[in-house]
């Protein structure tokens, strides 16, 4: 028991200087967004000086690098909902199904199992996934529709959708677990079937987390990088058609910033322009999730 | 009427079921084929050669030597900078913190941070490491973002870590007329020692694969040398497979696969050894 030698008054002073130290710890994550606000916001500012802003909200061609530059953010905002559409399009279904067996259905050792497995799917780097889609799944794709290209959205947005599964899946999982067993138990107690129940009853209660989930997992979806890089091309294009190359915004922001850009240049700041886009999609869509299924759980603590 | 309905209600049933199983397992099957195949075509590729030497324009003598490399160097310049300040931000939310309004801003701003895509990670890597603090496209900077970027999760994972201590604990440690600070050096701590590590190493073994915040940082792809200060140019295997992969032809796709069965290698020792230190060590109250 040797703190009970340790002398009362500098104790005190170490007390509080340990506590400082801790809370500029725990302030760096404050910093940490204030850096990142204040860099989108002064680059894109920067940018706007140069470039009209009703330019880069309508126009529907992106091509900054080109002699006569267009800087239509359109392109590249359609090529990022085509794949994230076609990534929830996967996800959603297959994430569902899985939340609904696994809240519902399955014993426990059957989630002892089947829970690490899909946390498995989550754990493997993007970039991997990427590989998969580039090298296996578009030739796959081709040989049922020859039409597609080699990059391509389609590819992508379902490789990407497999990722997202695990995502949708357990926070779905969630929402469904934080249904009272009572309201199952009053159904059944009207004669009510297993699955009439889980169709008419927990998932209606839990259509709030559910959706939370569903947005979440856009965001994500919106945010990813990787594999849209190496599967889905690197040609803006302003198109609905998910077999030709598109590009999205993360990739553009990859692409320039993978060659020399000198700060201050216009490329420079397009790249910060199209981050700031990117920023408030997935910023609004976490808050928005964020609200929903804090209305689920009633006030965190 | 009654017993046909029923029936009709148990088909459905099991037909859902079946969906429901079919959802789960495609899947995992997916990705075990994709993993196999993957294996197949990169396995024979791999051997010492591969593993000591430098890129190449030829694809038959390129190497991944110092992607290796500079992700070790990363790793650990990372894991230097970003336990102490996530712990740190952890013990004060856990243990300090009144539960007043900076707190709760703080929790949810890191609830907002853990969800900012990647690549905006990079550009504030970009902005703030390379430019601002003049570090230019150095180790130091690739370090200093996937810190950030790892910030979050290691601080809601050793907040879990922390809670897992029993209070009864600190509070007997109080009564005994114990500090603060001496309760949680001597015995919050030693428990949640394990925890802490196992969530460290884990939330290495996510930064480890990351590529886009490297590529906005400038991480180089062809890289001849190995770094040799913090403040060198670097390369990493991530960027060394991306730049692999994006190469029309097809013996560095089979370059690629083999850095990436590297890659998972890597990961997957890293979560060994976080199993191996959660199991090894339960304590026992």
């Amino acid at each position: 028991m040797h703190f009970l030698s340790v002398k009362k008054t500098s104790s005190k002073k170490l007390e509080k200087l340990i506590e400082s130290v801790l809370l500029l710890c725990a302030l760096s994550s404050i910093f940490v967004t204030t850096s990142i606000l204040y860099l989108l916001v002064t680059e894109t500012a920067n940018f706007f000086t140069k470039v009209s802003l009703i330019e880069f909200i309508t126009s529907t061609q992106w091509t900054p690098l080109f002699s006569n530059p267009k800087f239509g953010i359109l392109p590249l905002l359609l090529g990022t909902l085509l794949t994230s559409t076609i990534a929830l399009s996967v996800a959603i279904p297959f994430g569902l199904l899985s939340a609904i067996y696994l809240s519902e259905f399955a014993s426990k050792w059957v989630k002892r199992i089947v829970k690490p497995t899909l946390e498995l799917l989550s754990g493997i780097p993007t970039i991997v996934y990427g590989y998969f889609a580039l090298v296996f799944v578009t030739p796959l794709l081709q040989s049922l529709f020859p039409s597609l290209s080699g990059f391509n959205a389609l590819s992508a947005g379902i490789v990407m959708g497999v990722m997202i599964i695990p995502m949708v899946s357990s926070l779905s999982e969630d929402a469904l677990n934080s249904v009272p067993e009572s309201l199952r138990e009053a159904a059944y107690g009207l004669g009510s079937s297993k699955l009439s129940t889980i169709l008419h009853v927990v998932l209606p209660t839990a259509s709030r987390g559910i959706l939370a989930a569903i947005i979440l997992s856009a965001s994500r979806a919106i945010g990813e990088t990787m594999i849209v890089a190496i599967a889905a091309g690197q040609q803006p294009r302003f198109t609905f058609d998910p077999r030709v190359p598109v590009e999205t915004m993360t990739t553009y922001i990859v692409q320039i910033s993978m060659g020399d850009v000198p700060a201050g240049t216009l490329e420079y700041q397009t790249i910060f322009a199209v981050g700031m886009a990117l920023f408030v999609m997935t910023f609004t869509m976490n808050v928005l999730s964020q609200r929903l299924s804090n209305r689920l759980h009633g006030s965190k603590t | 009427m009654k017993k046909n309905k029923r029936k009709l209600e148990n088909i459905f049933e099991r037909m859902f079921i079946v969906c429901c199983i079919v959802a789960i397992s495609l899947p995992i099957v997916l990705l075990f084929t994709l993993i196999a195949k993957l294996i197949l075509q990169g396995m024979p590729r791999i051997d010492l050669n591969f593993l000591l030497s430098y890129p190449s324009r030829k694809a038959e003598l390129a190497g991944v030597l110092p992607s290796v490399v500079g992700t070790l160097y990363l790793m650990f310049l990372t894991a230097l900078l970003a336990f102490p300040l996530g712990i740190g931000a952890a013990l004060y939310l856990e243990e300090y913190a009144k539960k007043n309004r900076i707190s709760k801003l703080i929790e949810l701003n890191i609830g907002n941070l853990a969800g900012i895509p990647s690549v905006i990670y990079g550009l504030l890597g970009l902005g703030l490491f390379v430019r601002t603090l003049g570090m230019g496209r150095s180790l130091i900077a690739g370090a200093c973002t996937l810190t950030l970027l790892v910030l979050p999760i290691i601080i809601t994972t050793s907040r879990e870590a922390l809670r897992t201590v029993p209070n009864t604990m600190r509070e007997a440690s109080l009564a005994l007329g114990a500090t603060r600070l001496s309760t949680i050096l001597h015995v919050v701590l030693p428990q949640a020692l394990p925890g802490l590590m196992t969530c460290f190493i884990l939330a290495l073994s996510r930064a480890i694969g990351e590529t886009a915040p490297l590529v906005a940082v400038g991480a180089l792809s062809y890289v001849t040398f190995l770094p040799d200060g913090i403040d060198a140019p670097f390369g990493a295997l991530p960027i060394q497979i991306f730049n692999w992969v994006s190469r029309p032809q097809p013996e560095f796709l089979v370059n690629a696969s083999a850095a990436i069965i590297t890659l998972l290698t890597m990961i997957l020792i890293l979560n060994s050894v976080a199993i191996i230190i959660r199991d090894r060590t339960k304590y026992r109250y």
